[in-house]
């Protein structure tokens, strides 16, 4: 693929633009309210799309349409299922509490909840689960460029190693990054956030839109592919009838419970966006305006990677693609080649394994010429972009307000901590490309810190969920739950091994007493039993201990928290009306695509 | 800071770029075979009108 000078004038342009919105936010950045909240003075609308794009790493948009040509439409559930219905619910039920209490993050609240050993322990495992986060997409980012070769013309113009594609990839956009956090903070990371939303959706529009044309159609890719591939509910009843090798407990309990709410209600890497609104009832909507829109985004990412599969099928068996659509056969993804050998790798079966990864960026290059090839590289680009700020702004003010004034500093000026929160900026943006170089070069302690962080994410919803809803729980009860259900899922995944793998990095290495039938439902039920493991023990803690007098918890929980009053400006303003119509347009999709 | 302006101009400049692509790209190069139309010409005029509603949006609020 090669990049016309064109390409590379939209490149170049998104980037100056990106920078302008940078300078343009620092002018309004004087104290560190202003650099870590955004001054709490973001419209809901604005809140509401930060929200999604800083979730939106360039994993995500490669992933999910990896994915899509995996498992099929079934991969909507980690949309439909697996973020929707929480995404109501901390709106609906979560924000009065973590916007009203005046936290300005989310371990903050559960230092005026609970009590600092639980804050220090949600703070530290956070703030790791950050840098680590943003050090994989970023190693993701530059293999992904690497691999696609879009730069090598240009750098082999230059007379520049083509090895130092990967190396220029991670600096410059690291650098970009940390020049408009640094000048501009929230603010600065929240408006460029609403800019990448709009890029990502014109980059990707087009190509799931022509990918499913040339697919001959939903029809088209029925015909070809399988029900197996175009259902996401049928079959869910036994991991042996449906392509996610999970069952319908596992999936609704795990995935559509602990793991959704577990991110979606608590992560403050998206928290964040929605305590900078302007108002709470802007905070409130945040979420559901989200919403909203996220559950259209399984048609943006899981369809091409579902369109280049049917494609490449039609490539690879000519005789499957008689269907009613008129498929267009072309071996968009490539087969995955044995690095030693150089052969194709197969499965058990005997077939070629396909390598998923390259589905959406090369039905890209297939389907875009000139011109429109640099939008979806710069929309490839604004995804990476928008998920490592939400990482870094989520960083540097946990870094500063719950461990650097907590721990080390706690009586300084406003300036000291604006001025550490800039200083944070560039060293967990250093950290993350130290964490990128690592990711490139120790395969198996990245998956063993990715582990560890599912660990950590799974249980604390139980925490968050008993602190805002049952005013008896207590801080011993909520550290040791925490604590003990993080240890409960390793044990978990220490005891049991997913069908087909060896006893390591992937399970059972204390000793395998059950087998899963995928790491899918393995990861699952982890997620579950972590989670019940907290909650139960954080119950029986907090009974066994003192609790807290009423009067110190009003605003940080349910029972003793007046009822608000709803906003004013008509039905489509409430929160609860927003929220039904949600999950009622979500309930639709889940039906239309049984 | 109305962010829409910033939006509004990004995707003129984009969309004029995909227009003069459209225009100045040979036929053969412009994979019609797996679109049948001209991407980059049509796509760039969506983008260019978008991006000069939300300019407008910015003059409509501040009048």
């Amino acid at each position: 693929m090669h990049l016309g000078a064109i390409d590379g004038l939209i490149l170049g342009l998104y980037l100056v633009v990106v920078l302008l919105v940078g300078w343009l936010a620092a002018r309004k950045t004087k104290s560190g309210t202003d650099f870590f909240l955004a001054g709490r003075s973001i419209p809901a609308w604005v809140c509401g799309l930060a929200f999604i794009s800083a979730n939106l790493g360039a994993q995500e948009v490669i992933g999910m349409g990896a994915s899509g040509a995996k498992y099929g439409i079934a991969t909507a559930h980690f949309y439909w299922l697996g973020a929707i219905p929480a995404m109501v619910f901390i709106g609906v039920f979560m924000m009065p509490f973590y916007y009203g209490s005046k936290a300005r993050s989310a371990p903050e609240y559960l230092r005026m909840r609970f009590d600092e050993k639980t804050r220090a322990f949600n703070a530290l495992s956070f703030a790791v689960m950050t840098i680590i986060g943003s050090g994989v997409s970023m190693y993701a980012m530059a293999k992904l460029i690497q691999t696609l070769h879009v730069l090598d013309a240009p750098f082999a113009a230059a007379g520049l190693p083509q090895t130092w594609i990967f190396h220029a990839a991670i600096l410059a956009s690291a650098l970009v990054v940390l020049v408009y956090i640094y000048m501009g903070g929230l603010r600065g990371a929240i408006y460029n956030e609403v800019l990448q939303f709009f890029l990502i959706v014109a980059g990707f529009a087009p190509l799931a839109w022509f990918g499913l044309k040339s697919a001959g159609g939903w029809e088209g890719i029925k015909a070809t592919l399988g029900p197996a591939y175009t259902h996401a509910w049928q079959g869910m009843g036994d991991p042996a009838t449906n392509r996610l090798g999970v069952d319908g407990f596992g999936l609704v309990m795990g995935l559509g419970f602990v793991l959704s709410f577990g991110y979606w209600c608590t992560d403050f890497l998206v928290v964040q966006r929605a305590m900078a609104a302007d108002s709470m009832a802007s905070a409130r909507r945040t979420p559901l305006i989200a919403a909203g829109f996220k559950m259209f985004f399984p048609f943006l990412v899981i369809i091409p990677g579902l369109a280049a599969l049917t494609l490449t099928t039609a490539a690879m068996a000519p005789a499957q693609a008689a269907g009613p659509g008129h498929v267009q056969a072309a071996a968009v993804i490539p087969v995955k080649l044995d690095s030693a050998s150089g052969k194709p790798m197969l499965d058990s079966a005997g077939k070629p394994q396909l390598d998923y990864d390259l589905a959406t960026p090369n039905l890209l290059i297939h389907t875009f010429p000139t011109g429109m090839l640099g939008l979806g590289l710069t929309a490839l680009l604004a995804s990476f972009m928008s998920g490592m700020a939400g990482n870094v702004t989520a960083f540097n003010t946990v870094w500063t307000y719950d461990l650097y004034q907590a721990y080390l500093k706690p009586e300084a000026s406003d300036a000291h901590y604006l001025a550490v929160g800039r200083l944070t900026t560039a060293v967990g943006i250093l950290l993350s490309v130290g964490a990128a170089y690592m990711a490139s070069q120790f395969n198996n302690i990245m998956d063993l810190i990715q582990l560890i962080c599912a660990f950590v994410n799974a249980p604390v919803f139980a925490t968050f969920l008993l602190g805002m809803f049952w005013k008896r729980a207590t801080g011993h009860g909520a550290f040791w739950g925490l604590v003990l259900g993080t240890a409960g899922a390793a044990l978990h995944h220490g005891l049991t091994l997913p069908l087909g793998s060896v006893p390591g990095i992937k399970g059972g290495w204390l000793t395998v007493v059950h087998t899963y039938p995928s790491e899918m439902a393995q990861n699952f039920w982890t997620a579950i039993w972590a989670w019940s493991l907290c909650f139960g023990l954080t119950i029986a803690g907090s009974l066994a201990t003192r609790p807290r007098a009423e009067g110190e918890l009003v605003g940080l929980v349910y029972s003793l928290t007046p009822k608000l009053d709803e906003p004013g400006g008509g039905w489509l303003r409430n929160p609860v009306v927003l929220g039904a119509i949600v999950l009622g347009a979500t309930l639709v999709l889940n039906l239309v695509f049984w | 800071m109305d962010v829409r302006l910033p939006i509004g101009l990004l995707f003129i400049g984009i969309g004029l770029l995909l227009v003069v692509a459209g225009l100045t790209t040979p036929a053969a190069q412009l994979k019609l075979a797996s679109t049948g139309v001209n991407l980059d010409l049509a796509w760039g005029a969506a983008m260019t009108a978008f991006g000069a509603g939300a300019v407008l949006l910015t003059r409509i609020g501040r009048s």
